[in-house]
Formats: C-alpha cells, sequence, structure tokens
C-alpha cells in the first residue's frame, strides 16, 4: 500500500537526503533563517514557498554553498556540509536568471561542469548529447545563449545543471521569467525531468499555484521560518494558520467566537432562525421572510430624518419611533400564510450536519456558522473560518444547507471558466464565492445588486485559532 | 523632423571649426615646401622623408612607445585587480575610502603627481631612466583602467561566478573562464585608454625621466622651444592619422557586432 503512494516522510525508517538541524543565520542584526529544522527525502520535489524576504532565498543559498549557516548543521547524507564551499558540494543550481555563460555556446555551457572534472573527453560529449537530447535542444548545441528564445535559455540552465548528475537540484524562480502558458508547459516538464532522473529538487518560487503544481510537499515559510510543510492538498485544505490559509489560494476569513457544539444534541437547537422576539431592522435578519419584509412600512430619506432630528424633533418632539412600527395583525385572508414557517425554505435537515465540532458566532443578530469538522478545544476561543470561494455555492432563491449567508453582489471577476462573485454579506462582511460558468454567460442569472443566497456545508471551511 | 535652419548650421560650423581647425592646420603645414612653418611655398612630402631619418625623433618615438607598452600592461593588470576587489569584495572597513583614493589621482595636478614620484625616486635611490618613467605612468593610468573595469564590473551579473563555482570552478578557473572573457572589451579599452595617455604625457615624464629616456612628446616640447619645424607637423600628421584608423576601426566593428547581436536575437524570437 505504502508503495504506491510516494511519502517517505510519513516513513521513520527513511533516511532524510538533506537535514537542517537548528540552523540560524544572520546578516548583521537581520535573522534571516531562525533556528529551521527539516528533513528532505530523496527524489523528492520539494518547494519552499513564501513572499520575497521570508528567507526562502537564504535556505536556498545555504544548501548551495554560497551563504553559511551562523549557527547549525546542514547535513547531505549525514555529513555536515555547512561549510563546505560551492565548487566541492555534490549539489547543483539553476539559476533565477539562468546565468547562462554568455560567451561559451549551449554545448560549452553544458559541458562547463563536467570539464571541471577533468572526465575523458568521449565521456562528456556523451553526457551533453544525453542532457541536449533530454531537453530537446539539440539543434541548438553551436547556439550563443543569445541566439536563443527564454524557453530554450531556461532548458539550458536545466540541463547544466542537471549534467553533473547532482544529489540535490536546487531551482532558484526557475520560470519566474518564462510567460504564462509557457511557465505551466514547463513546470509539467520539470515534473517529467524530474521523475526520468530520480534527482530530489527543490525548488524555490512565490507563485502558489506553481508550487502545487510541481511538489510533493510544500514548505510555506515565514520570516525565517517554516509555518507548515505538507502535501499540496493538506496545505490547501486543511492549513494550519491563518496565515497559510491566507497564503495559499483565495480565501475567505470570517472572524468570531467559537462555542463547542453537543457532541449528540438535536441540532435543531443549534440551527433554529433567530425568533422574532427582539425585531432587527426590516432586511437585517436572514430570516426575516420577503413578505413581511415587503409590507415594512416607508422609510424616511436622510433629508427628512435630518429636518426631523435637527429642527422638528426639538419643537414637536418625536415623531420618528426608534422602534420600527410592528405590523398589524395579519388579515383573515394572510392568516394562512402567516401562519406557515416564516423562512421560505425548510430549515437544514438535522442527518445533513455530522454532530460535535463548533459553532461560530461571527456576527450579532446573525445565525452562528455551524463547523462540525472544528476542534472542540477552540471552545470559546476567538477563531477564524477560513473558506475557500469554491466550496461556497450561490443562488437567489435559499438553498437547503448547513450555512446560509444573505448578501448582495457587488462585483463579479469572469475569468472565463469560473467567476467570482464578491457578495457583501449582512454583517458588513465581503465573502467571495466562485461558480463554474458551466453555460454561456447570456444565461448567467446572477447579476450586479442582485441579493443572493451563499451556502456552505458544516465542513466545507476550516476553523483557526485567529492570531 | 525640424528643418535644418541656418541658425544649426552655423553654429555647427563655428563648434567643428572650434574643434578642428587648429588640426587641419597642421596637417596642411606638414606638406609645406617651405621650411617656414607659416609662408606656404608649394606642396611637398620631403618632411616626411627628413623625418625618417632623424634618429633622435625614431629613438623617442621607440622609447616612447616601450614605456606606452609597459606601463599600460602593468596598469590594465593592477587596476583590474583594484576593480575586481571594489566591486566584488562586500563590505570590508575602510571600501568607501579606498574606492574614493582610487580616482583621486584623476583629479590630481599632474605637476603634483610628477613631483612625488620625483621624491619617491630620489629617495630610494632609484636611477631615472626608462623604468622610472614606466612606474610613473602606471601610477596615474591605474585609476582610468580601474574605473573603466569597475563600470563593466558593476553591470556584471554575479550569479555567473556563482553558477562557475557551482559547477565545480575553483575561484581562480571561475574568474579566467568566465568573469575575465566577458569583461575583456572594458579590459582592452581600459589598457588603450592607459596606452594613449602614457604616449601623450608630457608632465609626469619630464619629471620622471632621466638620461636615454626621452619620450617623443618630451623630444617634441623641446624641439618646439627652439622654433616650430615642418618635421613636428609631420609627425603630428602621422601621430594623427594613427588615431583616426584606430578610432573608426574600432567603432565599425563593435557597431557591426552590435547589429549582428540584434539581428540573431531577433532570430531566436521566431523560431522560438
Amino acid at each position: 500500500m505504502a508503495d504506491s503512494v510516494f511519502a517517505p516522510w510519513n516513513d521513520p525508517e527513511a533516511k532524510p537526503l538533506i537535514q537542517f538541524k537548528g540552523v540560524t543565520k544572520r546578516f548583521g542584526d537581520f535573522t534571516a533563517i531562525d533556528d529551521l529544522t527539516q528533513n528532505i527525502y530523496e527524489r523528492e520535489f520539494f518547494a519552499l514557498l513564501g513572499p520575497s524576504g521570508c528567507g526562502k532565498t537564504t535556505l536556498m543559498r545555504m544548501l548551495a554553498g554560497f551563504e553559511e549557516p551562523t549557527e547549525g548543521q546542514i547535513l547531505l547524507n549525514g555529513v555536515d556540509i555547512g561549510h563546505v564551499p560551492p565548487n566541492k558540494r555534490a549539489v547543483n543550481m539553476m539559476f533565477q536568471s539562468y546565468a547562462l555563460f554568455p560567451h561559451l555556446s549551449v554545448y560549452d555551457n553544458i559541458a562547463f561542469g563536467l570539464r571541471r572534472e577533468k572526465k575523458p573527453k568521449d565521456e562528456i560529449h556523451a553526457r551533453v548529447k544525453e542532457m541536449l537530447r533530454l531537453t530537446r535542444l539539440d539543434r541548438f548545441a553551436q547556439r550563443k545563449p543569445h541566439q536563443i528564445s527564454g524557453g530554450q535559455r531556461q532548458r539550458v540552465a536545466l540541463a547544466r545543471s542537471l549534467a553533473k548528475a547532482p544529489k540535490l537540484l536546487l531551482l532558484d524562480e526557475p520560470l519566474g521569467a518564462l510567460d504564462k502558458k509557457l511557465r505551466e508547459e514547463t513546470q509539467f516538464e520539470l515534473m517529467d525531468i524530474q521523475e526520468k532522473t530520480g534527482t530530489t529538487f527543490i525548488i524555490v518560487t512565490h507563485d502558489q499555484e506553481e508550487a502545487m503544481t510541481v511538489a510533493s510537499r510544500v514548505a510555506v515559510m515565514d520570516e525565517g521560518r517554516i509555518v507548515q510543510v505538507a502535501t499540496p492538498d493538506v496545505i490547501y485544505e486543511a492549513p494550519n494558520s491563518v496565515y497559510v490559509a491566507d497564503f495559499i489560494g483565495d480565501v475567505n476569513l470570517i472572524r468570531g467566537t467559537a462555542r463547542a457544539r453537543p457532541a449528540d444534541s438535536p441540532p435543531e437547537a443549534a440551527v433554529e432562525p433567530t425568533p422574532e422576539t427582539k425585531p432587527a431592522p426590516p432586511k437585517a435578519t436572514a430570516s426575516t421572510s420577503a413578505s413581511i419584509a415587503e409590507r415594512t412600512g416607508p422609510q424616511p430619506n436622510t433629508l427628512g430624518r435630518a429636518l426631523h432630528d435637527k429642527l422638528l424633533s426639538p419643537i414637536f418632539g418625536k415623531w420618528i419611533e426608534d422602534e420600527p412600527r410592528r405590523l398589524p395583525p395579519p388579515s383573515a385572508a394572510e392568516a394562512p400564510r402567516a401562519a406557515a414557517p416564516q423562512t421560505p425554505a425548510a430549515p437544514p435537515r438535522p442527518q445533513d450536519i455530522p454532530p460535535g465540532g463548533l459553532e461560530i458566532d461571527w456576527s450579532t443578530g446573525q445565525a452562528a456558522i455551524i463547523a462540525a469538522n472544528g476542534d472542540p478545544v477552540l471552545d470559546g476561543e476567538k477563531v477564524v473560518l477560513a473558506l475557500r470561494p469554491e466550496k461556497l455555492g450561490i443562488a437567489k432563491t435559499r438553498p437547503d444547507a448547513p450555512n446560509t449567508l444573505k448578501g448582495k453582489v457587488i462585483d463579479i471577476a469572469y475569468l472565463g471558466n469560473i467567476s467570482t462573485y464578491h457578495v457583501e454579506i449582512e454583517g458588513g462582511v465581503m465573502v467571495k464565492a466562485q461558480a463554474a460558468n458551466t453555460r454561456r454567460i447570456a444565461r448567467r442569472d446572477i447579476t450586479w445588486e442582485d441579493e443572493v443566497w451563499l451556502s456552505f456545508t458544516a465542513t466545507a471551511g476550516v476553523v483557526l485559532k485567529d492570531e | 523632423m525640424r528643418r535644418f535652419s541656418w541658425f544649426n548650421a552655423t553654429s555647427l560650423t563655428l563648434g567643428f571649426a572650434f574643434l578642428y581647425l587648429p588640426m587641419i592646420l597642421l596637417v596642411v603645414y606638414s606638406f609645406n615646401e617651405s621650411r617656414l612653418v607659416t609662408v606656404w611655398a608649394g606642396f611637398s612630402t620631403k618632411w616626411y622623408g627628413e623625418l625618417l631619418q632623424n634618429e633622435e625623433f625614431l629613438d623617442a618615438a621607440w622609447v616612447t612607445l616601450k614605456v606606452a607598452f609597459f606601463s599600460s600592461t602593468i596598469a590594465t593588470v593592477l587596476g583590474t585587480m583594484a576593480a575586481y576587489v571594489m566591486i566584488r569584495a562586500g563590505r570590508f572597513p575602510g571600501r568607501t575610502l579606498f574606492s574614493g583614493m582610487i580616482y583621486a589621482p584623476l583629479v590630481m595636478p599632474e605637476v603634483i603627481t610628477g613631483l612625488s614620484l620625483l621624491l619617491l625616486f630620489i629617495g630610494i635611490g632609484l636611477d631615472r631612466g626608462v623604468l622610472t618613467v614606466v612606474l610613473a605612468h602606471t601610477t596615474f593610468s591605474m585609476c582610468y583602467v580601474s574605473v573603466v573595469v569597475s563600470s563593466r564590473l558593476s553591470t556584471f551579473d554575479q550569479a555567473l561566478e556563482e553558477a562557475a563555482l557551482d559547477l565545480g570552478a575553483s575561484p581562480f578557473e571561475s574568474f579566467t573562464l568566465i568573469t575575465l572573457p566577458i569583461i575583456a572589451p572594458a579590459v582592452i579599452s581600459g589598457w588603450l585608454l592607459a596606452f594613449t595617455l602614457s604616449l601623450d604625457d608630457l608632465v609626469i615624464a619630464s619629471f620622471t625621466t632621466g638620461p636615454g629616456a626621452t619620450t617623443l612628446p618630451i623630444k617634441v616640447f623641446s624641439a618646439v622651444r627652439l622654433g616650430v619645424s615642418p618635421e613636428i607637423n609631420a609627425l603630428s600628421t602621422l601621430l594623427i592619422g594613427i588615431v583616426t584608423v584606430g578610432v573608426i576601426t574600432a567603432s565599425l566593428v563593435s557597431k557591426r557586432a552590435a547589429v549582428q547581436r540584434r539581428r540573431e536575437e531577433q532570430a531566436a524570437q521566431r523560431t522560438a
């Protein structure tokens, strides 16, 4: 079973290729890497991801030998390489700028490292030919770097760094200089080459999509520390902090206070719509039905209210009630409708919502959000619900879901395959929801200023401790 | 496009006349038949013939070339090393002071440089001759080389050297195999600059020269003090000719290389 899945980091027997042991790097007062400990295994495609200045490049330069750790050890196959100069390490690097030697041909660029090893000529020739074939550069062997295109240069840089068959290949933002389409192609090429050669790759990038695409594991870095190391799906679906959730992909962060949900109690108590005992202003409560909202008395406009507050009420006393006017009791004709449940959609069926987890009170007057996957330890804590836009449904009528939010469409970003809706939900929070454009745009029924319902399951979000 | 107005034409003529009239005059009079420099007596190339017979001038020219060659070569090596350290060595105490001090001789009056070198040579008991002139010229042309080379090095992508190290080259190999070939044009132009500076230096050479080490500028200067002879005009014309040919060749070569490179880059983009 374990054979089919490549996950040496879960195998306690596996011997790591690279070990960082309490590595710290300081430049003067500035701490670039802060007491970092991490194992990287053979054949891994390990991505270091983080914003600029998070220390990822320093970490890579320490592996290449261009920087020495201030404290701690870096082991390669169990040997401390912290103070070995770069030209004596079995580690090669592909530079962000490619750093191709402009006065040498493609062939000589690739042969450069092999010639330094004083290998026999025919052996060098065979290896260079192999590298040219691997990177599909055979036709360009005699060209100079300025005579080939950006994508080809990128492949020359890759071939050159792979030619010496290093144990570890470091890639510093390898695709940053390529345009989007070429970058995507090259990502797959990189994965292919990594698989063919069986080399361990460490890639530094600030592009989270790139990291997720190519890597077997992603390490998210911030201020010289690794915040989370996990496979791309775990990083995305189960981030361990608000920082990671926010850094990777698009996310809605809803802040609130957690309350433990009873593990087995009837869930009705939790999802009961807010009773009408203290009526909120019209249109403010999710559970207020449209029919009642229509019957609210006319509201004064701002000029009228100012006139009233400044001029009329000091003289004549209050004309406008603070409390909204109570509606008259339903007439005989209206009686059957008024007796019906106030929400047009049926409340969520109990069996849809797994018991346990947390409820999050995020806005007064709003129903709590149910997060059945929340850790009950967080009971009473300030928490953040991280909710991916694609996990939210958007509809014009209230859907049957454990969590629903009502709001108004403020903005629509049309991306072709998907659309992102920016919805201002009651309580003033902006929430992004994504929907696949399975229909042609002309038939899309949601548009700007529409009142919509956002819905999500009880396990769609991740509950994180607020920082 | 603006029309080419009379005003433009006038200022262009005036400017170029200011620059080149003296030289044209010199070239014209070098073909003068008369011994009197300012009286035109018909076309002749006899002064060129006499120049080639003049042992003193030929000796001085030979000395000058030797001095220029050795001093510019030493200055190029030292200046390149200094530039490399200034750009590459990162921060070290007194770095700003050092880089300032490298450029200081550029603005130092030559009289002072010459005098101080003379005092030094006397102080250490070095007999004045070709060697002292070479040393003196090395001293002042080194900073020109270092300016030229360091401006090239400052735009040199340090990743290239790191890549060479990363691929197993020793620091020395990475300098000789990668850095030097790439900055070679700057090093060569630094050498040429030092060579020309040494060729025409009069002040420092006269301070530091000794018996048997009369350079051409010193020779010309002392000859002129006895009266301008058409021979000197001929000599100067030859020098102007050599310099002109050199400059035009160099600019044509570099322009052709640039055009070639642009064409190749465009071709690379098309085939991509």
